[in-house]
């Protein structure tokens, strides 16, 4: 996954010479102003965050804190956040799962069998990126209730995964496509079955997308929020942005202690960029595809 | 993405031999692997989209059984002046997005795909926003436009435009980044060759932008589009939390519509027919991009090199 630096391809000299043959005056503004476009509301949301509630109404988010205080973040933790965060992981581990058991084999059969059925599917999901999870929550509200599911983590993590399902498999068959027929063929004359093809050439050949589809479904997991808020009532299956929105009625005006929730909820997602940015980048380029 | 680089290589060198019309499949899965992938998908997405349809002609509450009154909900849509109002505003929110979302994300990607070290360190922060949710944006730009507390100490969720153009910047500031990546990967796969031959030719660095960068993006652009397009469809966390389609009903966009009509006022019958009439826009616009653009057609925008 390159992002920065490039191990291979040409000579990075020839390449550095072609971008900075002479100063780009306009875009380096542009830069800059986004930078502080981004950086002004992040830097207000921690700064509030360390702020003590009745410093924060009177000041400016924008001006330092006086005296740092760790007590919003106290406050948040003390208001069942731990519970939530477990529940955002299993969500999201049991979504990355069952979207991978059943978009790789789909994906495959896509690229490798021609025939009517397989290219139906394929423009099933195609169609199925455009099927927004708005238009279904009545029924699926209805289906949930007669599974029995209303109010569990399932009844999150079913939907989660089939609303995952459609730009996975497109991303799947993006790379599956790209794997050269010679290599089956090549398999094939050592009389490899379709499994071993799948395991031992398809898959290793298509990290690129398999990691793309693990990163986006685990977003979309972590940052659901019309299923849980319509699925789950109580505070067992609660997930983190659910309690995340309730927390704007149980802190009412104190907003020094909603903003260190945010800040919370962005920890887990932010240590795993520290740690695997290129992947985690690389990994969604992906989603644009080629 | 290492097996893209392998693919774009290899079918240059010898004659792609996907084209053979021969069927001497070699060992081909059977077509059934697909069937669990296509069930699940069909049992939570594609049903309760045809029930969705059929309850759009009925009245039901919730509880009991749905009782059908043929055109009813769809009448009551038509002659809605509120569902007109959250058409109109739906169409600018999503245009207005796609301008903003675009443009920046166009050219912060293409400039990303430089190989500067301040490059790899702006776009590092650039992409920070993307790692917090929704709810969780929302919230943060909901703090700060707070009248009393924020940044602008000014009640700019109060006015239709302010509450409008707030929608706008957040959706932006939350999606931007994930398109300035798609644009930034794209950017990077076009063939250096071709800015190489273009000076040559003494084509300029703005002629070299609109004559190689935008065509050579032509499939990403589309990819982001429909996801930019059917993206701020659905937006919904952010009107929900940052104005409650307020002020009076003036951001209240088709999903927010949906939402009250179903679960505040447990009319699911005429919430259903907003349902239905999102997924036949949401669908309608993204076939329509994507046959525009001949993104189905499997093609590559390596063709004729």
């Amino acid at each position: 996954m390159k992002t920065e630096e490039r191990p291979t391809g040409p000579p990075p000299t020839r390449r550095r010479r072609h971008w900075t043959k002479r100063a780009n005056p306009v875009a380096g503004l542009g830069s800059v102003l986004w930078l502080a476009v981004v950086i002004v509301p992040i830097y207000a949301m921690l700064s509030a965050s360390l702020t003590s509630q009745d410093k924060a109404l009177t000041g400016n988010p924008l001006t330092p804190p006086t005296s740092p205080t760790l007590d919003n973040y106290n406050t948040v933790l003390n208001s069942g956040f731990g519970h939530l965060l477990s529940n955002t992981a299993i969500v999201a581990v049991a979504v990355v799962a069952i979207v991978l058991t059943l978009s790789v084999p789909l994906a495959y059969v896509a690229v490798r069998t021609r025939n009517r059925w397989s290219g139906m599917a394929f423009r099933l999901f195609l169609l199925g990126v455009a099927i927004p999870a708005q238009a279904v929550v009545v029924p699926l509200y209805l289906l949930i209730a007669k599974l029995d599911l209303y109010d569990s983590l399932l009844a999150v993590i079913l939907p989660t995964a089939a609303f995952a399902m459609p730009v996975s498999v497109l991303v799947l068959v993006g790379t599956l496509r790209d794997v050269s027929e010679e290599l089956y063929e090549a398999m094939a004359l050592d009389g490899a079955s379709p499994q071993r093809m799948l395991f031992q050439l398809a898959i290793p050949m298509a990290k690129g997308g398999i990691s793309t589809v693990v990163i986006y479904s685990a977003l979309q997991a972590w940052n659901g929020f019309l299923f849980p808020l319509i699925f789950t009532q109580s505070d067992g299956p609660r997930v983190l942005t659910l309690g995340l929105f309730n927390y704007v009625s149980q802190f009412g005006v104190n907003i020094p202690a909603l903003l260190a929730s945010v800040v919370l909820s962005g920890i887990p997602i932010f240590a795993v960029y520290l740690v695997a940015r290129r992947a985690l980048v690389g990994g969604l380029m992906g989603v644009g595809g080629k | 993405m290492s097996a893209t680089k392998v693919s774009t290589t290899v079918p240059t060198k010898h004659p792609p031999a996907t084209a053979k019309p021969g069927k001497a499949h070699a060992g081909r899965p059977h077509a059934a692997w697909a069937l669990p992938g296509v069930l699940f998908f069909a049992f939570f997405a594609v049903v309760p989209m045809g029930v969705a349809f059929y309850l759009s002609f009925t009245t039901w509450d919730g509880l009991g059984d749905p009782q059908p009154v043929g055109l009813d909900n769809w009448q009551k849509l038509i002659n809605d002046d509120r569902m007109v109002q959250s058409l109109w505003l739906t169409v600018l929110l999503t245009a207005a997005s796609w301008v903003f979302q675009t443009v920046v994300a166009l050219l912060l990607g293409v400039w990303a795909a430089g190989h500067q070290r301040n490059r790899a360190v702006l776009s590092a922060i650039f992409f920070v926003p993307f790692l917090l949710s929704s709810t969780a944006i929302a919230l943060l730009f909901y703090a700060l436009l707070d009248p009393n507390f924020g940044i602008i100490q000014k009640n700019t969720l109060g006015s239709s435009s302010g509450a409008f153009l707030a929608i706008v910047f957040v959706g932006g500031w939350q999606f931007i980044p994930f398109h300035t990546l798609i644009y930034q990967g794209g950017a990077r796969q076009i063939p250096d060759v071709l800015y190489q031959a273009a000076a040559i030719d003494g084509a300029g660095r703005y002629r070299q932008f609109f004559s190689i960068t935008l065509p050579q993006l032509r499939h990403t652009i589309t990819t982001s589009t429909v996801l930019m397009v059917v993206g701020s469809l659905t937006y919904f966390e952010t009107v929900l939390i940052l104005t409650k389609g307020g002020p009076g009903t003036d951001t209240a966009i088709l999903p927010y519509l949906m939402y009250e009509a179903g679960f505040k006022s447990y009319d699911f019958g005429y919430a259903s027919a907003i349902a239905s009439f999102l997924v036949v826009a949401a669908t309608g616009l993204s076939l329509i991009l994507v046959r525009l653009t001949g993104f189905g057609g499997m093609r590559s925008t390596r063709e004729g090199m």
